[in-house]
């Protein structure tokens, strides 16, 4: 890589969801982004947001671009943030699913256990406020968006639980990767998305 | 984009019904009839299904009056599949929609493609959870549906048909109005909201966006990936596809080609090796060959 990695854009899996709102929300922090579709996409971005949408899409979107290897190297060299099926792809294991039932095959960078749609139907979507204690600026909570959202279930001694609702974790992270329940980039609070830069 | 609405409960629940027409981007919605066709959508990465007794194609050759599907069958789907599940209403039949909000549909098609209920007037859709779409020709048409609380808009183009032509007018269309909105003076988007029929504060907004205030996809007569592709390009965010992938040949290779295509619509390498495999698409009706009387797009105002 020729360029020093801070140099580069924050890239975006644009494959399929909605990447254009994390980009927005890239935006307004001054950041330029770029985005993901093929392999040789990696080498010109700094860190990788797998964005919102339907997992089973981007389960075979990811093989069908040749980018599920590709990106379990980049995971290990560079921070990723998964967002609601941005955290199923990153997760270790499905609970309730019989492996590849609905076809959804996760990367099993992230080690937890989450439960797809568990948060219901579109008709259950709600927003929450959620606390953060040193992991965002500010003491305001933020307005977390749930949409046919994944519950975590289970995560890894190596996770740490970042903030939790309702007694289940929202956010958790280990080491570079970030994985969130809900969907920061739907709303206009930056303040995740800042975080996420932090880690870069 | 939902500060225009003034109410804080439509306000928060309208930011839902976006946020899952925002999730369904860059992806294919497609019209299935039965459990197994769902699961070939839903294997060939449909980012939704639209559930419903007769593929538009089907509607138009049985002729009569088309309604809302049966429950069960959109139940049995709902269990089939992990993907969101749609089903269609007829224009301005609210108990209909009540119906599907009670089931747990997770959005509602407000379509022309059914035989109207009402003359006049469309669904009040803010009085819903469920987040509905609805059909345009063009933007006055986009701009009025919003009004009514619609978080997803498509353009009509012809359903059934097989022939894109009326895709491509009407997604034209919105995109024209919109040209014309962004070189207007502020003094004149009132009359410029008075020709349209349109709601000026919407108007105002989609003017300062550049772009419809939700989601913009595109439906009505997509038959190949290359069809995907094109609306994709003239700014459609999704395609819907109808009779398109189960009134062709090869339904399951026709599937994964046109979501192929949709994900990589700028990307003439792919889409050609996408189109290699195929067979044949689905005959079709030329739409500039048939009768007023026997387009749908007519249907709603």
């Amino acid at each position: 890589m020729a360029k020093p990695a801070n140099d580069l854009p924050v890239g975006l899996l644009t494959l399929q969801g909605d990447y254009a709102k994390h980009e927005a929300a890239f935006r307004a922090l001054g950041c330029a982004t770029a985005g993901v579709r093929r392999p040789a996409d990696l080498d010109r971005v700094r860190c990788l947001v797998i964005p919102g949408g339907e997992s089973t899409t981007l389960s075979r979107l990811i093989d069908s671009a040749g980018l599920r290897e590709p990106l379990c190297a980049f995971a290990l060299q560079r921070p990723v943030m998964g967002t609601c099926a941005g955290l199923i792809m990153l997760a270790g294991e499905l609970a309730g699913e019989v492996p590849d039932a609905h076809g959804v095959r996760t990367l099993g960078l992230l080690d937890c256990t989450v439960r797809r749609n568990a948060y219901g139907r579109q008709v259950d979507s709600f927003t929450a406020p959620i606390r953060f204690d040193s992991f965002v600026t500010g003491d305001d909570p933020f307005p977390a968006v749930f949409i046919r959202a994944p519950r975590i279930e289970r995560v890894g001694p190596d996770v740490e639980v970042v903030a939790t609702h309702g007694g289940a974790p929202v956010a958790v992270r280990q080491g570079r990767l970030l994985g969130l329940s809900f969907h920061p980039e739907l709303t206009d609070d930056l303040r995740l998305h800042q975080a996420f830069l932090d880690l870069v | 984009m939902e500060t225009f609405w003034t109410d804080p409960r439509i306000a928060e629940d309208f930011r839902h019904k976006v946020g899952l027409a925002e999730m369904l981007k860059g992806g294919v919605i497609m019209d299935v009839t039965n459990v197994e066709q769902a699961k070939i959508a839903q294997e060939a990465g449909a980012v939704a299904v639209m559930a419903l007794e007769r593929i538009p194609s089907d509607i138009r050759k049985a002729g009569g009056i088309s309604r809302m599907s049966q429950p069960a069958m959109i139940r049995a789907i709902q269990d089939a599949v992990s993907i969101p599940v749609m089903a269609k209403v007829r224009i301005g039949h609210f108990a209909e929609a009540q119906i599907l909000q009670a089931l747990g549909v997770d959005f509602i098609d407000e379509s022309e493609v059914l035989t109207p209920a009402d003359n006049a007037n469309h669904i009040y859709k803010h009085d819903f959870k469920v987040p509905f779409v609805c059909g345009c020709r063009n933007l006055g048409e986009a701009l009025r549906r919003i009004g009514e609380g619609a978080a997803m808009i498509r353009t009509k183009g012809e359903a059934g048909s097989g022939d894109v032509v009326e895709a491509v007018t009407h997604m034209r269309e919105v995109n024209d109005g919109i040209r014309r909105l962004q070189l207007m003076r502020t003094d004149e988007l009132m009359a410029e909201a008075k020709r349209l029929g349109a709601p000026y504060h919407i108007l105002v907004a989609t003017k300062e966006l550049g772009k419809l205030p939700v989601p913009n996809f595109a439906a009505g007569g997509i038959a190949t990936p290359a069809d995907a592709a094109l609306m994709r390009q003239l700014g459609a965010e999704t395609v819907f596809v109808g009779s398109g992938i189960f009134a062709s040949d090869d339904p399951g290779p026709r599937a994964r080609a046109i979501v192929q295509a949709s994900t990589h619509f700028d990307d003439p390498q792919t889409l050609l090796q996408v189109s290699m495999e195929l067979g044949e698409p689905m005959r079709g009706r030329a739409v500039n060959e048939m009768d007023e009387s026997e387009k749908m797009a007519g249907r709603g105002w």
